[in-house]
């Protein structure tokens, strides 16, 4: 579905991604976790279009998309949220809709309103509302409905779950489990880890730009390299 | 009958100017709308008025066909514009697309072949006021068809938030070119037949005090609506006549009006009718 080969990111001197490999099948569920400033946003980024390629390449269903621009790109079938809600303000729930839409051939139905909400665990939401108007964690979720209105093959979430408490947390959990088994390939970043645990089928981990460790939510755990990379060095001496 | 025939004879003049300036008006409201300050709109307008001018004095064009070529000279540089400003925005925008208008009018100034300083007269001018309101019309219908299509959403996407809009898949680039060639088609229309309803043109015609005005009718009725626009660019043409007692204040009265829209009205006459949410058609 979507390959990433050997992709690197230099911002100046800055190596913020260097030859990550990863791929994602239709209806699965891959996380991306890894302490700040690792590269998670940088990836979702190169892939994309935002941020151009050092190397390496981008394959969406046997094709190269990396080099396109980012709105080739989102026309091919990538969808996405961002770290920093990034809604159209000004315009209502609808107007959201339709934007997202705007990537696939057929126009936003009327019709689909409706449904794209509820598959976004927003059901209640009024589409004539403003979308800066409403709270902050519906806000996420239009996010979310917006990348579905495009008609995916991709969906890349970055941080759903930000600001979001424990009890919104568990929902969104079913919410991306239902993308997915509806056969869309999903990236899920998240620093959340009772979330990826109870979403992912398995997970890569970023640090300082490298893939460090792949494998499913209970092996990432165990692994020291990724315990090191989280919590350092010498944890034991400390204890 | 007779005295809407006296009254079309007094004052056909002013008709035809309000007319010009509401195509004007949508012209640059069609750039705003896309959230681009570009503000050449004086200069597109002027670049129609020489060529159908030279085009109809000099070469003895028909006058259709001779508007028909300055609206296309219009449009062509309007788009070729689009790429030395690609990468500004804003008040940035703004600088670089007015110092065009400036440089369209000083090399007006200089020519022979536009009569220098002293401008072009003579101008076979066969344009009446009906047909100036056709071509309004059709301008006005021509937006509202374009309304009605996925170019319009576009727009707005890109107006609301560039970056977002890219992300769902609006070439940004392509709206931003098109919307100015588009305003150069309109302010180029304005123009030739300006042109041909007044007997001469002069380079200050088209200098930056037309280019302020058009903005400033644009900011009375709301920089992203078209009706606004026409009803603000409709409003500061007649109103000079009704208080022609302050003929010499008239740049204070303009003032003072657009204080009053920017401080009571911000969203200018156009947010009178409409707020909340910008909806958009599904």
């Amino acid at each position: 579905m979507l390959a990433l080969e050997k992709v690197t990111v230099r911002y100046g001197g800055v190596t913020a991604l260097d030859g990550v490999s990863l791929a994602i099948e239709r209806g699965r569920i891959l996380g991306l976790i890894g302490p700040n400033g690792a590269g998670k946003t940088t990836l979702v980024n190169a892939t994309t279009g935002l941020a151009p390629l050092a190397g390496g390449s981008v394959i969406l269903d046997g094709r190269r998309v990396d080099g396109l621009p980012p709105h080739r790109i989102a026309r091919a079938g990538i969808a996405r949220t961002y770290q920093n809600i990034r809604l159209f303000g000004a315009l209502d729930v609808r107007g959201n809709l339709a934007a997202g839409a705007f990537a696939r051939r057929a126009r936003l139905h009327a019709d689909e309103v409706r449904s794209l909400l509820e598959r976004a665990g927003i059901p209640h939401v009024d589409p004539g509302a403003q979308a800066s108007s409403l709270p902050y964690g519906d806000q996420r979720r239009l996010e979310i409905a917006r990348a579905l209105a495009a008609s995916p093959g991709v969906v890349m979430l970055d941080e759903p779950a930000a600001g979001m408490n424990p009890a919104e947390t568990h929902r969104l959990v079913e919410t991306i489990r239902a993308i997915a088994a509806a056969g869309i390939a999903v990236l899920l970043i998240e620093h959340d880890m009772t979330l990826v645990r109870a979403a992912c089928d398995s997970v890569v981990v970023l640090n300082f730009g490298e893939a460090i460790a792949h494998g499913t939510p209970a092996e990432i755990a165990r692994d020291p390299v990724v315990v090191e990379a989280y919590l350092g060095t010498g944890a034991e001496a400390l204890a | 009958m007779n005295a809407l025939a006296d009254f079309y004879a007094k004052h056909s003049q002013l008709l035809n100017q309000i007319g010009i300036n509401a195509m004007l008006a949508l012209s640059l409201s069609v750039s705003l709308r896309a959230g681009q300050l570009a503000l050449a709109q004086a200069a597109f307008m002027g670049i129609a008025a020489y060529v159908s001018a030279i085009l109809a004095l000099t070469y003895k064009w028909p006058l259709p066909a001779a508007i028909l070529a300055a609206v296309i000279a219009s449009t062509v540089v309007a788009a070729l514009l689009a790429f030395p400003v690609r990468r500004l925005r804003g008040v940035f925008l703004a600088i670089a697309t007015i110092g065009f208008g400036e440089i369209v009018r000083v090399v007006a100034n200089n020519l022979s072949l536009t009569g220098g300083a002293e401008g072009m007269s003579g101008i076979p001018a066969d344009v009446t006021t009906p047909v100036i309101y056709a071509a309004l019309a059709a301008v006005a219908l021509a937006l509202v068809a374009l309304s009605r299509t996925k170019f319009a959403l576009a727009v707005t996407l890109t107006r609301e938030d560039e970056h977002a809009a890219r992300g769902v898949g609006v070439d940004v680039g392509a709206v931003r070119t098109l919307s100015l060639a588009l305003g150069g088609a309109i302010a180029g229309l304005a123009g030739a037949l300006y042109a041909h309803s007044a007997f001469f043109i002069t380079p200050g015609d088209f200098g930056f005090a037309r280019m302020e005005e058009i903005l400033v009718w644009c900011v009375i009725g709301g920089v992203t609506s078209p009706v606004g626009a026409v009803l603000g660019a409709t409003l500061l043409s007649v109103l000079p006549e009704l208080i022609r007692f302050l003929a010499d204040y008239r740049e204070i009265t303009d003032g003072v009006i657009l204080l009053a829209v920017v401080l009571f009205a911000p969203g200018g006459l156009g947010s009178l009718w409409r707020r909340g949410a910008v909806r958009v058609r599904v």
